[in-house]
């Protein structure tokens, strides 16, 4: 194995470009480094992207949103007071990520990178309405956080392109996000279902929405009908009751040893429901 | 193979590891500091913690040639030469251990808490240490010794 650790994503991307064998970025390395110790994926070319300046910080925008380098770990989210003000459910996805010590190693790009349907904060990113920016030989580009994953671990990345950083928009007036997930015990464990909720209200009136669903499909899902359900209503019960009819809908789930079709699918509904009222709680506060 | 400059407990070393060792392996058999051990190898039961840069990490999911520029701190640099740190003592008084495979790595998590939090409830004792298992004390003991050192790190200072 070549051990990389290229000072710029142009050579990291170009390292990926020429290597012929199994390759892999290291950023927190709490997959990559597992797969390695277990035998899963033994890399011919393991690419360290954190000599790269700047790959930790956690930046304003200049058009208010945020922009979160790619090696940016969970605790240093944890510890961003304006990042957990503006936009909460993102973080507590992240921190909801294995223990203390996988906290200080743990990125947003590799929990996305990995392509796990269960991925704790891909729904929560989903919502929020985030990007990623993409640094290929061919150039840079920026595309919705929805738009990579494609199954389990599968992403839409090709050869030679590295994820550089996350982009939230600007959390503007009466905006709030939660993420929810369901696990049999209280931490340390894999998501059963996950829930992310991101809305804007006037008043008390639900003017833009975003629903994300985690562990119910081969891949995070982006809820278009839960939109439907939320935008226009007041939190009423029955736009409640329509969300997560919406919300179990969307549901494709299988059925193994976290839980079943039918589990899943209910538990879907139920999550999906409360962030909705942490979200908007949130937005109106 | 890999040069590698790092800290170890205040210590200035120069290593030549492996590109696939770990920092544990690093740790235990270049330096021979056996404190933290292998536990799972895959980052699950913290018993090869160790602090990276003051923050505590699973030193199996580290690989020697990232501890490159960086601290790293292990149970061997806790105790203040032969007086043992308030953490280990109340551990033996409290029979927070025993057969000892996990207390390295606690007691390097347990100080990093006190570090940041001198006056932890028992409920953020028990979030932080999470991802320390222990096959032996069923846990109460080792969060009363965590308790009782917060208790006497506090009124010391």
């Amino acid at each position: 194995m070549r051990y990389h650790t290229p000072s710029s994503f142009e050579d990291a991307s170009a390292i990926a470009a020429a290597a012929t064998g199994v390759t892999r970025f290291l950023a927190g390395g709490t997959d990559v480094l597992v797969q390695l110790r277990s035998d899963l994926v033994t890399p011919d070319d393991l690419i360290d992207i954190k000599r790269i300046a700047g790959v930790r910080d956690i930046t304003r925008r200049d058009d208010g949103g945020w922009r979160i380098g790619a090696a940016a770990s969970g605790v240093e989210l944890a510890e961003h007071e304006a990042l957990i003000a503006e936009w909460p459910g993102v973080v507590e996805a992240l921190e909801l990520i294995g223990s203390t010590q996988i906290q200080a190693r743990c990125t947003l790009v590799g929990n996305l990178c990995n392509g796990s349907p269960a991925a704790d904060s891909v729904p929560a990113m989903i919502a929020a309405g985030a990007t990623v920016n993409v640094v290929s030989p061919e150039g840079a580009r920026e595309i919705a956080v929805e738009d990579v994953p494609t199954g389990p671990g599968m992403t839409s990345l090709g050869p030679g392109e590295v994820v550089s950083a996350v982009n939230l928009p600007p959390r503007g007036e009466g905006g709030g996000d939660a993420y929810l997930r369901f696990i049999p015990r209280t931490e340390m464990d894999i998501a059963v279902v996950g829930a992310g909720v991101n809305l804007v209200r006037e008043g008390e009136t639900i003017t833009a929405a975003r629903v994300a669903l985690g562990a119910v499909a081969p891949t995070v899902l982006l809820v278009e009908e839960a939109r439907a359900a939320l935008v226009g209503s007041t939190l009423d019960d029955s736009a409640l009751a329509a969300l997560a009819k919406a919300a179990e809908a969307a549901c494709r789930p299988i059925s193994d040893k976290r839980g079943t079709v039918e589990f899943r699918t209910h538990v879907a509904g139920v999550l999906t429901r409360r962030a909705a009222k942490i979200a908007y709680g949130r937005a109106g506060a | 193979m890999i040069h590698v400059s790092t800290t170890v407990n205040g210590d200035a070393h120069e290593l030549l590891c492996d590109p696939r060792e770990t920092l544990l392996d690093a740790l235990r058999d270049r330096l021979e500091l056996t404190g933290a051990k292998e536990g799972c190898g895959t980052g699950d039961c913290g018993a090869c913690t160790v602090l990276l840069d003051g923050r505590p990490v699973c030193s199996c999911l580290v690989l020697a040639a990232e501890a490159e520029g960086h601290e790293v701190r292990t149970v061997e640099g806790i105790a203040d030469g032969e007086e043992l740190h308030p953490l280990q003592r109340k551990f033996i008084e409290h029979a927070a251990l025993q057969c000892g495979i996990c207390t390295p790595g606690i007691l390097v998590a347990a100080k990093a808490l006190l570090e940041r939090n001198p006056d932890p409830s028992e409920t953020e004792v028990r979030y932080w240490l999470a991802g320390n298992l222990c096959r032996c004390t069923g846990y109460d003991k080792i969060i009363r010794a965590v308790l009782d050192a917060a208790g006497e790190m506090r009124e010391a200072t």
